[in-house]
């Protein structure tokens, strides 16, 4: 069923009671050409693309809990492609390009709106770096425009322009970042890829995998054995836990990020905005409620909870930005798990084991990926090959000395 | 999240830096042989376990010591703490 204004007054007039569900819930088959594991936003767009754009139809998408029951559902839903280097700036620009064609391609309201993103300059030595990030992004297209103090002030005038410690000096700013309504995505994603007659099995938890000669046959779950021609692993957050399955160790943590949202209140904030002196960014929901968000935890786990030093740490950072942010009361928290990195930047690649594909390390950048990363995994596993914008994402690059290192951190997980 | 500091008893884990999985204790030869592969597993890959894992805290805003606390990664419950030089001197002894 196309949605449509059409279909929307008919079914009003109806008593809205012939939607129907917008997928199937089919029993898994005994084998597929293409298993993908993991139902978030990832792998339900690798599946989309996989049967939309590449034309591969016989797919499953095996989700251990529901679908977006992760990170998708978990992230603070902003968008973006200002990036530095060589190896990341052109995907997520490809990313950011899937975003703006997002709703007409799934015939789904993702809410996509592009609000702006502005990155805060506090000191000389950060407007010399935003100011070459931001030439950077226009090599690659992405857009961006450098604000001095006073045009900051124009856009967001409650800023705490003043502080004596970190005054504002300006801006990098990104007009066509912004958020998306996250869960719609998993859901449109899902919708499409089903309509494209992918099976997505919920409830079905990997617990091995089959390999022989080097070679994956198939994949071992909680209902039962699943043969597979190729397996695309998308489970970022328990990638090492998934992979281990496999024999394989990856150049990878796992870390909790905490996220917030306040009550809601009327429109103050017009966009995204980032704190450049401390980790702290906000944005306004269409409901109204602040949501934001600041530093990982720093120490592995894998329970979806943080520890309240950072909640501290994220409320000074928002008073030290906006100290109207003081007024609104907290209504909810929540954690996620991020597969943290060795460089900070994730992985598009094939492994060892013929057959078997990987996906994951996405830091907590991972939900402005999605289009991209699914677009790119989907062309992996369909022509062998890495997709054009995704080249740099190789799990061996870091015996090859071919990090992407945005921050310069070295390998040291929770400090990306 | 409280740390039990085998000296000072329970310390707040502020007072601490993470550094990570305590196999970095265990650092390769790095004139053996095959030693670039070594030291790429050892300075690259984790096991990144779900449940027990052993891991490396310094005391940074205390006694300046190095820790090695078995925490669990899905409940964040520490089963036990022991200064990394007592661990790397038993390592050093049973060689």
């Amino acid at each position: 069923m196309r949605y449509s204004a059409a279909r929307l007054l008919w079914e009003g007039l109806k008593g809205h009671k012939g939607w129907g569900r917008a997928w199937r819930d089919p029993e898994p088959k005994p084998s597929y050409d293409v298993v993908i594991i993991g139902g978030g936003g990832h792998g339900l767009a690798t599946a989309h693309y996989l049967s939309k754009v590449y034309g591969v139809r016989d797919v499953a998408v095996l989700e251990k809990g529901w679908i977006g029951g992760g990170n998708v559902g978990r992230n603070t839903t902003i968008i973006r492609s200002n990036y530095l280097l060589d190896g990341n700036e052109p995907f997520y620009e490809f990313s950011m390009k899937l975003w703006e064609n997002l709703e007409q391609d799934l015939n789904y309201n993702a809410m996509v709106s592009q609000r702006g993103i502005m990155n805060l300059i506090h000191t000389d030595a950060q407007r010399d770096a935003f100011r070459r990030r931001g030439n950077a992004m226009r090599l690659y297209g992405a857009g961006s425009e450098l604000l001095d103090a006073d045009q900051v002030r124009k856009e967001v005038p409650f800023l705490n322009f003043d502080n004596a410690r970190f005054p504002i000096k300006g801006a990098l700013v990104q007009r066509r970042g912004g958020t998306v309504r996250h869960d719609a995505v998993a859901w449109g994603y899902a919708r499409s890829a089903d309509q494209h007659g992918v099976d997505i099995i919920q409830n079905c938890e990997v617990t091995g995998f089959r390999i022989e000669n080097g070679k994956v046959l198939g994949i071992e779950t909680t209902r039962g054995y699943i043969g597979a021609g190729k397996v695309g692993v998308a489970v970022a957050g328990n990638s090492s836990r998934v992979m281990a399955k496999a024999g394989m160790r990856l150049p990878i943590e796992s870390h909790v990020l905490q996220a917030f949202v306040s009550e809601g209140l009327k429109p103050v904030i017009p966009g995204v905005i980032t704190f450049g002196a401390g980790h702290f960014y906000v944005s306004q929901s269409d409901k109204g409620g602040l949501v934001f968000g600041g530093d990982i935890d720093g120490y592995n786990t894998y329970a979806q909870r943080g520890n309240m030093p950072v909640v501290e740490d994220v409320a000074e950072g928002g008073v030290a930005l906006m100290p109207i942010i003081g007024r609104a009361r907290l209504l909810r928290m929540w954690g996620g798990i991020m597969d943290m990195s060795m460089d900070g930047s994730p992985f598009i690649d094939k492994t060892h084991i013929d057959g078997l594909y990987f996906n994951g390390g996405w830091c907590y950048g991972g939900f402005k990926a999605t289009p991209a990363s699914g677009y790119a995994f989907a062309h992996l596993l369909a022509t062998d090959t890495p997709h054009d914008t995704a080249t740099a994402y190789r799990l061996d690059r870091f015996r090859s000395g071919a990090m992407i290192d945005e921050k310069g951190m070295g390998a040291q997980p929770n400090l990306h | 999240m409280l740390i039990p500091h085998p000296l000072l008893g329970l310390r707040d884990a502020q007072e601490f830096t993470y550094l990570g999985d305590a196999s970095l204790l265990n650092r390769p030869d790095g004139m053996a042989e095959g030693a670039a592969e070594a030291l790429h597993d050892y300075l690259y890959l984790r096991d990144n376990p779900a449940g027990e894992h052993r891991e490396l805290w310094f005391h940074e805003q205390g006694d300046r010591s190095w820790l090695v606390v078995t925490r669990n990664t899905l409940t964040h419950e520490i089963t036990q703490v022991e200064f990394a030089a007592d661990v790397a001197r038993q390592k050093g002894a049973d060689q």
